[in-house]
């Protein structure tokens, strides 16, 4: 089941700061489409180490968003694509779309 | 105190912003998204602690680091561990904090900062690694006496009434304990993290639930020699 992603490590840093809370979500609805593009372009032309380091990048969102076990997902993806494997493409693409979704209701 | 923040991620740049906002006498005199812009920056100005993420495309955390003449203190912010063994062999580098960070966690690197001080640093390299190369141990096998130079150990396995020796180069079968060979070995570089195994510290690329990697061994992690392992990584 994939997981929900949550604001929660962000509210308990924002405290009672909400420019902060807002800040950082006008910069992730900004940052995250563009890495996932990148992110993208190089799967597909099967750039697997310029994928490796997006996956690298992205992952860093998957925690701070709460997400645990696609962080763990994401860091056994970025190894396989660094042994020239895309075994875990598929369920990737399923994280970064719930985010996708997610940061649109935020 | 001063400081400034180096991360390709502005999600990453705000919340070390926000974490250090929390911190009286702490500024944030600017923030950048490459290594490159900061080396220039710190030409100009003096500054207190960097905030480095060390896994930045280009021009990674190391390669900056090993770039500054006169470092100021520097913490490291990443997603993994993998590199805490390499990054402590920097006097300059104070800390590694993992992402996400908690405003605890960096409270408790504020303090050691401030513990510490403005003493100089240096970008140099400590010299407790060399403090070692050189040293070797001699095993016996077939009556012959073979040295191997303790920093190309990797990994000791327990076999029966022998152990294997792998080393960067080869594997070696002694006719001994594993208990023997651990007391001929210096703690500041081997440890025992199973029954069976002692590792080169050193020598970790990656640390999972419970098992280690060292070149391409495998090694797995027993629950009682975890606390150890973990309060060795903690203290490099």
């Amino acid at each position: 089941m994939i997981e929900r992603p949550n604001l929660k490590y962000v509210d308990e840093l924002a405290g009672d700061d909400v420019a902060f809370r807002n800040q950082f979500i006008a910069i992730i609805k900004d940052e995250f489409p563009v890495e996932k593009k990148e992110y993208l372009d190089h799967i597909t032309q099967n750039r697997l180490k310029e994928t490796a380091e997006m996956v690298h990048k992205l992952k860093h969102k998957f925690n701070i968003l709460g997400m645990e076990k696609s962080y763990q997902l994401a860091v056994d993806y970025e190894k396989e694509l660094l042994m020239g494997k895309t075994d875990g493409k598929l369920k990737f693409m399923t994280v970064l779309n719930a985010i996708e979704s997610y940061i649109k209701t935020i | 105190m001063n400081c400034i923040i180096i991360d390709d991620e502005a999600t990453a740049r705000a919340i070390v912003k926000q974490l250090c906002s929390k911190i009286p006498d702490l500024d944030v005199i600017e923030e950048f998204d490459n290594a490159i812009s900061a080396i220039k920056f710190l030409n100009q100005q003096r500054i207190d602690v960097i905030f480095l993420d060390i896994h930045m495309p280009g021009f990674s955390g190391v390669d900056f680091v090993q770039t500054l003449k006169d470092p100021p203190h520097i913490v490291l912010t990443t997603s993994d561990t993998n590199f805490a063994i390499e990054a402590y062999e920097y006097e300059c580098i104070v800390d590694y904090l993992v992402k996400p960070i908690t405003q605890e966690r960096f409270d408790k690197c504020i303090n050691k900062i401030e513990s510490i001080g403005s003493q100089p640093s240096k970008s140099q390299k400590t010299t407790q690694p060399d403090a070692i190369e050189g040293e070797d141990l001699y095993i016996n096998i077939d009556r012959r006496l073979i040295k191997l130079k303790l920093s190309e150990i990797l990994v000791i396995e327990a076999k029966g009434d022998y152990i294997d020796v792998k080393t960067e180069k080869e594997e070696y079968r002694v006719h001994t304990t594993l208990k023997k060979i651990k007391e001929k070995l210096p703690e500041k570089l081997f440890l025992q993290i199973h029954r069976s195994y002692i590792i080169n510290f050193t020598k970790i690329i990656d640390i999972e639930d419970n098992s280690v990697l060292i070149a391409k061994n495998v090694v797995p992690i027993s629950r009682s020699n975890r606390p150890e392992l973990m309060r060795r990584l903690n203290l490099l």
